[in-house]
């Protein structure tokens, strides 16, 4: 659900047709993603370097937000002192700040899906450990950069208003119709979701396509 | 528009297909006959059970290669598939509209104009090209009679009245198909419609046809979430695949009759490629079948420009397309169901 957030703030028509509808396609871009994860999701390459411990494929749960899913990377970092932005971890001593680790193929976009789901996760996790986190990161394979993000009392409410738009057409069961945008050409599921043929303002009729035959029927010429 | 991919038909007495990594492989005998990356392959047919291993089934599961089970002559045997896979509502919503009696009609009227307009088209270009060798009154009165069946199903308010129309207009069609056979036309007389089985080479050659027609529809529907089984022209049955030989109206004339006209009048196959079994019944000889196969999956590689959505696509995608717009209209992001008219 959490993975979600990016595809609806992407394109709700598109978030619908992967998890209301269980379509997918894979093309080169998800193919390489993938492969970007790889490593990321072995969950048993947990490590502590230095003042570092780094968890991988965490599960994430948030009552408040009644979304679950699962964080790529969490990162713990050993503060001098203690907190409201650190925690105690099972096993290990100190106090911990906790940042979000999200590895995306590709580089920074333009939109916010990539922060969103982000911020979503942070959220996650402040429910779970009883903390607050400021920020987190996003790798972008593409840039080999990581790029901080602020969890800022703008971008909650984002999250929130797009988890309940999700909420909304999932329990209807519903799919929006297309809107045919420049972003579509880049989408996984153009192949599947055919914009143009049901966008808003699609100037086809398939009503008239038919009637155009059952009346044409006498005079159609041979030659055509 | 995806990709249109290859089907490997199996037809070789002894082949065993097996797997190798991301490629099935064909042996014969023990012998490595071909190797091929299952990322090239929409579908496996295998002619007969000689076996496939569990490993090449996983594969094929895996990759959502359709793995289809005929006996030698063509007849349908087994299909083994994964998963069902997409979305459930839209095949709520086909099984709602089956049992509604308005969608239905409309649906079966839909399949229909397609059916006999296609026929249509086929007999006036056998009238514009082979003026001299047919004869033009006896095609001509068919033409007709199909564009007044046509209309007949246009008012027709129930689906006894359909069907009704629909025999007649498909009687009239097949009572002129032998007119559209140009050579060697005392071996491949022709009068008339005849399966299981057929009695004639014609008929032999259609029904093989109308087999590989049908699991190339079957699959189109299994590909974008529709369930084959239940159809609106043709009502439930069990074990029959409805809505496939809903679909399959659209592209008998158009892929099945049309490949069969060409073989025979290409003279690609000859009278004596069929055997005469001891109940009057006729089947391909193996070699020919190989002929017939080859012809298929060439014709599925043209291209023709879609005529409702005006796109450039492999006549071999024509299935997937049309399958594809029906789950458009069934989800309602279309305003009819526009079935495929060849122009």
């Amino acid at each position: 659900m959490i993975s979600g957030i990016q595809h609806f703030a992407f394109c709700q028509r598109q978030w619908a047709l992967i998890h209301i509808e269980n379509q997918w396609r894979e093309n080169v871009l998800t193919t390489e993603g993938n492969h970007v994860h790889q490593r990321v999701d072995d969950s048993g390459f947990d490590e502590t370097r230095g003042v570092f411990r780094i968890v991988r494929s965490v599960p994430l749960v948030s009552e408040s937000l009644r979304i679950r899913g699962i964080a790529d990377m969490v990162e713990f970092e050993r503060q001098s002192e203690k907190c409201e932005e650190t925690v105690m971890l099972d096993g290990r001593e100190g106090n911990w700040k906790v940042t979000p680790v999200e590895y995306k193929r590709g580089k920074p976009k333009s939109d916010d899906r990539d922060i969103v789901q982000l911020c979503a996760q942070a959220i996650c996790l402040e429910e779970m450990l009883g903390v607050k986190i400021a920020c987190g990161a996003i790798y972008y394979a593409e840039t080999r950069r990581r790029e901080q993000v602020m969890f800022s009392d703008s971008l909650r409410l984002r999250v929130k208003t797009l988890v309940a738009g999700m909420r909304l057409l999932y329990d209807e069961n519903r799919t929006p119709r297309a809107e045919y945008q420049k972003h579509c050409e880049r989408c996984s599921l153009i192949s599947i979701c055919k914009p143009k043929w049901s966008a808003k303002g699609y100037s086809k009729s398939a009503a008239a396509y038919v009637k155009r035959f059952v009346e044409g029927g006498e005079d159609q010429s041979d030659d055509c | 528009m995806r990709r249109l991919l290859n089907t490997l038909y199996v037809t070789l007495p002894d082949a065993y297909v097996g797997a190798k990594g991301e490629t099935l492989i064909i042996r014969s005998d023990g012998v490595k006959e071909m190797q091929v990356p299952i990322i090239n392959l929409e579908s496996v047919i295998v002619f007969g059970y000689r076996g496939v291993s569990p490993d090449a089934m996983q594969l094929c599961i895996d990759n959502h290669v359709s793995l289809v089970f005929l006996t030698p002559y063509g007849q349908f045997k087994a299909r083994i598939t994964g998963e069902t896979k997409g979305n459930v509502h839209l095949r709520r919503t086909q099984y709602r509209w089956s049992d509604n009696g308005e969608q239905t009609l409309l649906l079966a009227k839909r399949f229909l104009f397609s059916k006999i307009g296609n026929a249509r088209v086929s007999l006036q270009r056998t009238l514009r090209d082979y003026p001299d060798r047919v004869d033009q009154d006896r095609l001509k009165s068919v033409l007709l009679l199909l564009n007044r069946q046509i209309r007949e199903i246009n008012n027709s308010q129930s689906l006894d009245e359909l069907r009704g129309a629909e025999g007649l207009a498909a009687r009239s069609y097949f009572s002129v198909v032998s007119e559209q056979i140009l050579v060697n036309k005392q071996g491949f007389s022709f009068k008339g419609r005849v399966k299981r089985p057929p009695t004639d080479p014609v008929n032999a050659l259609l029904s093989f046809l109308y087999t590989l027609l049908a699991n190339d529809v079957t699959h189109a529907l299994e590909t974008v979430g529709l369930d084959p089984q239940v159809g609106f022209l043709h009502r439930d049955r069990s074990g029959r695949n409805s809505l496939a030989l809903d679909l399959m109206e659209e592209f008998r004339v158009y892929f099945a009759d049309r490949t069969m006209l060409t073989l025979i009048n290409r003279q690609q196959i000859f009278p004596d490629d069929f055997v005469r079994k001891e109940s009057g019944a006729y089947f391909l000889k193996d070699d020919a079948r190989k002929i017939v196969l080859t012809e298929w999956q060439q014709r599925k590689r043209d291209e023709i420009r879609h005529p409702f959505f005006d796109e450039k696509i492999a006549v071999g995608l024509l299935p997937y397309a049309q399958a594809m717009l029906l789950a458009r209209y069934l989800r309602g992001d279309l305003d009819d169901y526009p079935p495929f008219f060849w122009k």
